[in-house]
């Protein structure tokens, strides 16, 4: 830390005016971004709707909480819940081969195979996991269905990243002991490397579940599944009590959910 | 001495192993129960996939010059969302760090106001914003607001905490105030640290952005919305290269300078 702050005094000593650069551009950047945005059309409803939420999440509609259709909160998170489980766990042994493709060994600079793993990873991760989603539905139909594959495809990018990371920055020790007893590839595959990455994975993919959680919850706002959609519904109808009640519901899943997670990982690694 | 050392029964057949693979084995079924999962119907309806796959596939790129002013109003809403959630994070961060704030009661109450916020994910806020100030890019600003205050508040606390005590003692000894320790000792401690973790916020921050529009909360996401109601899939493949034209520029512009900063 001390390194740190000293060579951030250095250069502003010698060049006075590199902070005068700095200034500039980033006043130029925030009066062009305050000019994109039209501030002055704002609802007048705003303050009443706010105070409406609120209100909403003080006195919920505790009636949806469990109505036995499975259209109540209890159901919906539970569904909700189950697409990201599934939706991890396929995206995890999916990304496995991907996680090799990507990874790079040895130090040169440019390596085709490994460079065009990374590329494709950061395409998946990039391709908006809702568009991912109404894909889908087009196949499948609307439902939990499409949001676990939605999460299963989407859900390749980052763990795909995390698993060639792992796999890149791994003891080779035990791979290289298989090696040179005269082992195959594949055998040093099962017996040295997975064993090696295993926990990483597992404590990744748990990671990821947490996120899966968060999405999971807002995919069945385009109609695949889950929470999402009564929330929407809710919130369109303006039923503030409902809005109140899935929200209370949302936060303390993804809690829950977080706490659970945590603890195993911090067994894991 | 020279005794083999005996392994019980649970280790002899891998008892727990086996308990928490049948436990993951009827997890897995009960989730696709739950879910619906239907491959036979996803491979029998996978012409239509590739259907879609294949008009995506030809770009109408007479449409990218629509695409250009609603890309850049995205980023214009990231970079002032941003910015509104580290200000108001700031002060949030210095009051929940362990280090700095020693009433466990305060910081305890700040930190659950934190975690509830990090709960809830960036289109459910876009959701709620686009109903309380209404559709257009000013909810969008909101959204993005709370979704980096809760983000930034966790990684600024946690970047405070791991400074060195040195100076905050040496100001402390020589009768500064709270306020002048935090601003003369803390924050040239950790401002190559907030500059960087804000940057990383406003990489998430772009990509997020790009779906808010989906729900009427301004951005590129408004015109994706329209595309794919309209089944213009050839329109929808222009939007999502820019997206990833404009995410890969930015990622790339925010890791060089967080990769000199640190």
């Amino acid at each position: 830390m001390k390194t740190v702050s000293a060579t951030n005094q250095l250069p502003l000593k010698r060049n006075p005016f590199k902070w005068l650069f700095w200034v500039i551009i980033i006043v130029i950047m925030f009066i062009w971004a305050f000019a994109g945005i039209p501030f002055h059309g704002l609802q007048d409803s705003a303050a009443e709707v706010s105070k409406s939420i609120v209100s909403g999440i003080f006195h919920p509609d505790w009636a949806y909480v469990y109505d036995g259709s499975g259209e109540d909160l209890v159901g919906l998170t539970l569904q909700t819940l189950a697409m990201a489980f599934l939706g991890t766990f396929i995206s995890a042994i999916l990304s496995v081969p991907f996680a090799f493709w990507a990874a790079r060994k040895g130090h040169s600079k440019v390596h085709m195979r490994s460079t065009s793993g990374k590329l494709v990873l950061t395409l998946i991760r990039t391709f908006p996991e809702i568009v991912l989603a109404i894909m889908f539905i087009k196949a499948v139909g609307p439902g939990s269905f499409a949001g676990v594959l939605a999460v299963s495809i989407h859900s390749i990018g980052m763990l795909g990243k995390l698993f060639s990371e792992s796999i890149e920055n791994m003891d080779g020790g035990p791979a290289e002991a298989l090696t040179s007893s005269g082992s195959s590839h594949s055998q040093t595959l099962i017996f040295a490397t997975l064993p090696t990455v295993m926990p990483e994975f597992l404590s990744y993919t748990l990671y990821r579940f947490e996120i899966a959680v968060r999405s999971a919850s807002i995919l069945g706002m385009v109609g695949a599944g889950g929470i999402g959609t009564p929330l929407l519904f809710a919130i369109q109808t303006r039923s503030w009590s409902r809005v109140g009640i899935i929200l209370i519901g949302i936060i303390i899943t993804v809690t829950l959910i977080d706490f659970i997670s945590g603890s195993i990982r911090k067994r894991l690694v | 001495m020279n005794e083999i050392p005996k392994r019980s029964f649970a280790q002899k057949y891998h008892v727990k192993s086996l308990f928490w693979l049948a436990l993951f084995i009827i997890l897995v079924f009960w989730t696709a129960n739950i879910t619906g999962v239907n491959f036979v119907m996803f491979f029998d309806n996978f012409g239509q996939f590739t259907d879609l796959l294949g008009k995506m596939a030809k770009p109408d790129w007479s449409y990218s010059k629509l695409v250009f002013a609603p890309i850049l109003q995205t980023i214009q809403m990231a970079l002032i969302g941003t910015t509104v959630g580290t200000l108001v994070a700031i002060p949030f961060s210095v009051l929940a760090a362990r280090n700095i704030v020693k009433n466990k009661f305060l910081r305890s109450v700040i930190r659950f106001i934190l975690n509830l916020v990090r709960t809830l994910p960036d289109l459910m806020l876009a959701a709620l914003f686009v109903a309380i100030v209404g559709i257009g890019p000013v909810a969008g600003v909101f959204t993005l607001a709370v979704f980096s205050f809760g983000m930034i508040s966790k990684l600024f606390y946690e970047a405070i905490e791991t400074i060195d005590e040195g100076p905050l003692e040496a100001l402390q000894a020589t009768g500064a105030s709270r306020t002048q320790v935090v601003i003369f000792a803390v924050i040239p401690q950790v401002f190559n640290y907030f500059i960087s973790y804000y940057l990383y916020t406003f990489e998430i921050n772009v990509r997020a952005s790009t779906v808010l529009g989906y729900l009427g909360a301004g951005g590129i996401g408004v015109y994706l919305q329209r595309s794919l109601n309209e089944f213009a899939y050839d329109q929808t493949a222009v939007i999502i290269i820019a997206i990833l034209v404009v995410v890969l520029i930015i990622d790339t512009i925010s890791n060089t300078m967080r990769e000199r900063l640190l």
